[in-house]
């Protein structure tokens, strides 16, 4: 009886915490709309949300590749059963982040948009990275692990060279500042090195 | 998706024709009261503004030496330009003031208290009078203009703006500059107390900044000084007590919070050229036919600009005042000298 009660308990709690890695992410793109309806996005409201789309896609891409790290230093477990879909929610924020840009700041004129995606060395390399990230959303379900089988990971491991051309596209932004470069800069090499020190050490074993 | 389109008007802003009637017949009045606003009725100033600004939002009157001046200036300028101007809100929040941060409303928000007023400027090099002035003397002998212009950022968005200055060539030939002055610089307010960023460990540009013209350029009746916008005294986010307007460039050139004015026989230093020279040149012209290497020149984004329908126009060479400007830089290559 107390046994039940105790796993009712427990999957309760689970259900809710999915709930809560699935809600938290959505909330700047609610903050958005937000001050969207309140007319608060200011005289160029279309930069601010292609910029708030993006700076997003960048912190959920960083806070995915942060799990794996994280779970060796700390011992978590448990975020790593969230990976996939904040890792989904990086590609659901760079996705706005170019459709925003397309419709807010070029409109949807051809030319235009051609102009940007193969003249703007920031604005390729950002294109680029998304469009690596298109395949790992498709394969990301347990039906693309299993079909892949090995290459799976072969090819989720793009998720490191894509997160360097990420950290290039907002280099290429630095104009009078770098400070925000510098600190994802930092947390990046970070997450990367640690990746490699783990990697050295179980080669040497 | 489902954003609102940001609207530019409210409804509850709409003038209703009644309104709008007796408003006629107030403005009718307020010729009247002009006349003995010149004769020495500053605080019957504020009356007189020829520009709608919300009750909401903050006003700049400035010091009251200036407020005289504001209500005695020059209303309509040849050189205006009839296009819609930006909304007041937009233009005192939409900033590019990298003293007091990078992010475009960064200068409204931590702009406010600079001390704009006691303000003196240095005049230095190459000139007959150099000396330390008050702003105040400084603009004694000028009657400001109303001047609607176009301002075009180098991030290809640009906004039509009122300015209220006067011509810079006047300011210039006061000070009788010497043969050897082939150029001005301009210096903006170095505080690191007043402008945080001034302080970061972050930032790429060497403070003060700095700008600069070349004499020709500088002597153009287009050029302006400029002290107030929207019929007030220069927000000091946009800018205040003093800054500079060269319409046919790229909004860096307009140099913000001028400090010092000196008259060199080489080419200044500007901040921006020294930063990144292959980005930003000296002359910084707007060209649509030389590209920034991030941004393309040829359109712009008239702000403001709604969301689902950008407001994307071509950009003008010289920004639209090739007529005025063109002959300074004959048999240049613009495209070297970008």
């Amino acid at each position: 009886m107390v046994l039940a009660r105790k796993t009712a308990f427990k999957k309760v709690f689970s259900f809710s915490r999915w709930w809560l890695v699935f809600l938290l992410p959505l909330i700047p793109l609610g903050l958005i709309f937000w001050d969207g309806f309140n007319d608060n996005l200011g005289a160029d409201p279309g930069k601010y949300i292609v910029d708030e789309l993006g700076t997003w896609a960048l912190n959920m891409l960083w806070i995915t590749l942060a799990i794996s790290p994280t779970r060796f230093m700390f011992n978590w477990r448990q975020p790593l059963r969230y990976r996939r879909m904040l890792g989904l929610y990086a590609l659901f924020y760079a996705v706005l982040h170019l459709l925003a840009f397309a419709t807010f700041l070029v409109g949807w004129r051809g030319d235009l948009l051609l102009r940007e995606l193969t003249q703007r060395p920031y604005i390729i390399v950002g294109f680029a990275a998304l469009l690596l990230l298109l395949p790992l959303g498709v394969t990301s379900t347990q039906g693309g692990k299993r079909r892949l089988g090995r290459n799976w990971k072969r090819l989720h491991q793009l998720i490191y060279p894509i997160s360097l051309l990420v950290m290039l596209h907002f280099i290429w932004q630095i104009r009078a500042s770098f400070k925000e470069q510098l600190i994802y800069g930092l947390i990046l090499a970070w997450m990367l090195g640690y990746r490699l020190y783990q990697k050295r050490k179980s080669n040497m074993t | 998706m489902l954003i609102k389109k940001p609207e530019l008007i409210k409804s509850s802003q709409i003038t209703s024709e009644t309104v709008y009637q007796n408003r006629r017949q107030f403005i009718k009045a307020a010729a009247g009261l002009a006349a003995l606003t010149a004769a020495g009725f500053p605080s019957l100033a504020r009356a007189l503004e020829r520009y709608d600004i919300p009750d909401d939002l903050p006003r700049y009157p400035g010091p009251q030496w200036l407020q005289g001046k504001i209500s005695a200036s020059i209303k309509d300028s040849a050189y205006s330009t009839s296009e819609e101007l930006a909304p007041y809100y937009n233009a005192i929040t939409h900033n590019n003031f990298y003293e007091f941060g990078t992010d475009k409303r960064d200068p409204a928000r931590y702009a406010q208290n600079l001390k704009t007023d006691p303000w003196k400027v240095e005049i230095s090099g190459e000139v007959a009078k150099p000396g330390h002035y008050n702003l105040e003397d400084l603009l004694a002998p000028h009657t400001l203009e109303d001047r609607i212009y176009r301002l075009r950022c180098v991030e290809a968005w640009s906004m039509v703006i009122p300015w209220l200055g006067f011509p810079l060539a006047d300011l210039i030939k006061r000070f009788e500059p010497t043969s050897k002055a082939k150029y001005v610089q301009f210096t903006t307010l170095l505080d690191t107390e007043q402008m945080p960023e001034q302080r970061s460990s972050f930032g790429t540009i060497d403070w003060p900044y700095i700008e600069g013209l070349r004499m020709d350029e500088a002597m153009n009746p287009l050029t302006l000084m400029a002290v107030g916008v929207y019929g007030n005294a220069l927000p000091p986010q946009n800018g205040a007590p003093l800054r500079l307007i060269v319409p046919w460039k790229y909004g860096f050139k307009s140099i913000k919070s001028i400090v010092k004015i000196h008259f060199t026989e080489t080419m200044p230093a500007s901040s921006w050229n020294v930063t990144a020279p292959d980005e930003y040149g000296f002359y910084a012209n707007v060209n649509p036919a030389v590209d920034h290497p991030r941004w393309s020149q040829a359109t712009e984004r008239r702000l403001p600009s709604s969301l689902l329908s950008p407001n994307i126009i071509e950009t003008q060479p010289f920004n639209g005042y090739g007529e005025q400007v063109a002959h300074l830089y004959k048999g240049m290559n613009l495209k070297q000298w970008f």
